[in-house]
């Protein structure tokens, strides 16, 4: 544990260092620009916390690779623009629509990933299938066209500090995914369902063997993922849009947080999420030409140093 | 037993001669549909090698054929090379551009196994598509590259029908050449490997540069496959390096057999089949795709080529088939 925090804050200070050279020598921008970005990248590494835990949860729990997780995101989305269709209000849209796909979750894990045991091959096929028809089904039910969330008026405004603007919906969620993570972690670390949860990731023949429910542990833990991911759905909504093809699209930045952070763990999670956000937004200021490199090399990195990400267990 | 194996040897050049021979018949949409599947069938061979044969499961085999595609495009484009004669040339290049991208991840790569392995491969994957899509100056971007004619050698390969044999006999050689490769000592060390790795390390084998060897053959198709990509459709995009791909590519080995080589060729003409065929008729062939994937997995676990084996079992006389792979390696 220490080890890792250690590790965590090697890597933190070397990138911090080399940002802080490659900004003396080569980019020169002003504060201003490096305040924004760091807002920017951290409230976007919110959101991908949303959607990336649960990924993560569930790869520690079930060794799933749960490729239809981005599904679960876009589905989110369009749920909630249904119920802001028919009610208006975008405060009911979240939970909804997030306790909607928690469901759905509930159910795919219950009948039919549970069927297939412990082949990551044919469950990473399985959920794929899923992504699929999930796909098609949200292209029969919202057709094709390319919808936003609009957020409320309270939050559609810019509290200015010095000439900086800053969003309120961006603070709005920054805000939301501190009392999230607080609560997860609370569960997670705190609570008896945690303690067990915990003790799942870390050997689940022995946590059977020691009379733990492990195959409801993974229900529970996959619908949690869900109704994570399909409140980043929700939020995310009001920055990148709701339209077909966004599941393929946030899945990858997905992999990447589970990938750098460690899979099975939360404070990897937010870790991760914060890296991939500052990266991919300070690397789309800076080179846009080359933003996915920016943000999959320094993935690519860690993965030579220590494969099983910052905070993973192996 | 050994009757059973020579014929079912015996039926794969059978069918292709007798693919050979109709395809210039066929209406030219489903030539062309052949000639994808074709090109589908090489990329799946070198994701067999890799799971069927290894035991490595990879999620980005379509990185391979995206450096090969645009290796191909990109030569046309700027330097107008491998137009006329210069065309194999290419082909040996896309060989070689896949296989060196392979001997780079698989530096990252091959250290995992099992799940990580997966995700690993999926992110490499994930790189190449980045660096495609966005990249702009090189790769053209969202827009991809044009390539819009194919190489004339004293045969114009934009006839359909030319550039049907031509991937025709590539494929032919690619098989071959793996199905050399599969029964050689070193496909069945890398078998011994998919059985237990360990075992194999016990006996002194450095299992790791088996796998690498592998993990680079492989990616040396994949780059094989892309250039006849290109030139099949005319252009290349970053649409042909997604996830998607590198996912069905999976599919086809998995639903046609692992680890029977042509498994994956009747694999790729079911995935095509939905794809490019159905889709001209329904407009719910998602769900089809999406029904097979879970149908696969419940009730194909040896894939197509496991079928008559599955049909066999059903019936009273059974005649058990013994794992020749694993105990061959032993001895």
């Amino acid at each position: 544990m220490s080890q890792q925090f250690r590790t965590f804050l090697k890597v933190t200070l070397v990138l911090v260092l080399l940002a802080a050279l490659l900004q003396i020598f080569v980019f020169q921008k002003s504060l201003d620009f490096w305040v924004i970005q760091v807002f920017y990248g951290i409230s976007y590494g919110a959101l991908l916390f949303l959607l990336a835990s649960g990924l993560s949860l569930i790869f520690g729990v079930m060794r799933i690779v749960n490729l239809a997780h981005g599904s679960f995101f876009l589905l989110g989305g369009y749920v909630a623009l249904t119920v802001i269709w028919t009610t208006g209000s975008w405060l009911l849209a979240i939970p909804v629509a997030a306790l909607t796909v928690g469901v759905l979750g509930l159910i795919m894990e219950r009948i039919f990933l549970r069927q297939v045991g412990f082949d990551p091959l044919r469950q990473v096929l399985l959920t794929v299938g899923f992504a699929l028809l999930f796909q098609q089904a949200t292209l029969d039910i919202w057709g094709g066209d390319n919808f936003f969330i609009n957020i409320p008026d309270y939050l559609n405004w810019s509290p200015r500090v010095g000439d900086l603007f800053f969003p309120m919906n961006r603070i709005f969620m920054i805000g939301l995914v501190v009392v999230v993570g607080t609560l997860l972690w609370l569960l997670i670390e705190k609570s008896r369902l945690g303690a067990v949860i915990r003790a799942t990731v870390d050997d689940a023949e022995m946590a059977r063997g020691i009379g733990i429910d492990t195959s409801r542990i993974s229900m529970a833990v996959f619908g949690l993922g869900a109704f994570l991911a399909a409140m980043g759905g929700v939020i995310g909504g009001g920055f990148i849009g709701v339209f077909p093809g966004l599941d393929f699209e946030v899945l990858p930045l997905a992999f990447a947080v589970v990938i750098i952070g460690g899979m099975g763990s939360l404070r990897g999670a937010l870790a991760g999420s914060m890296i991939v956000g500052l990266m991919d937004n300070i690397g789309k200021g800076l080179y846009p030409e080359l933003s996915y490199f920016t943000l999959y090399a320094p993935m690519v990195l860690i993965l030579a140093i220590k494969p099983t990400g910052l905070f993973g267990r192996e | 037993m050994i009757n059973l194996l020579r014929n079912k040897v015996i039926i794969v050049p059978a069918v292709l001669l007798l693919l050979a021979l109709i395809s210039p018949f066929v209406p030219s949409f489903i030539l062309l549909l052949i000639i994808q599947v074709l090109i589908f069938g090489i990329l799946a061979l070198s994701v067999d090698l890799l799971l069927g044969y290894t035991g490595l499961p990879s999620l980005g085999q379509a990185a391979y054929l995206g450096m090969g595609a645009y290796l191909a495009a990109i030569l046309v484009d700027r330097f107008e090379f491998g137009l006329s004669c210069d065309f194999p040339l290419v082909l040996v290049l896309g060989i070689l551009i896949g296989a060196a991208t392979a001997a780079f991840f698989g530096l990252f790569a091959i250290r995992a196994t099992g799940v990580y392995f997966l995700i690993i491969t999926l992110a490499l994957g994930m790189v190449v598509w980045g660096v495609a899509n966005r990249w702009n100056s090189m790769t053209g971007g969202d827009n991809g590259i044009n390539v819009l004619s194919r190489p004339a050698c004293g045969v114009d390969l934009s006839n359909d029908v030319v550039f049907f044999y031509v991937v025709f006999v590539v494929y032919s050689a690619a098989l071959g050449g793996m199905y050399v490769l599969v029964n050689s000592p070193f496909g069945k060390s890398l078998m011994g490997i998919r059985e237990s790795e360990t075992r194999m390390q016990m006996l002194g084998y450095n299992t790791w540069f088996h796998k690498y060897l592998a993990f680079i053959i492989a990616g040396g198709y994949g780059g094989l496959s892309g250039v006849l990509w290109t030139h099949l459709n005319g252009i290349v995009t970053p649409e042909d390096v997604i996830l998607t791909t590198s996912v069905d590519a999976l599919l086809m080995v998995v639903l046609g057999g692992p680890g029977t080589l042509v498994g994956g060729a009747i694999g790729a003409m079911v995935v095509v089949g939905i794809r490019e065929y159905l889709s001209t008729w329904v407009e719910w062939w998602q769900y089809v795709l999406g029904g097979v994937y879970v149908l696969t997995i419940y009730f194909l676990p040896e894939g197509l080529m496991g079928l008559p084996k599955l049909i066999k079992k059903r019936r009273p006389a059974r005649k058990s088939e013994p794992p020749a792979e694993a105990s061959s390696v032993e001895t």
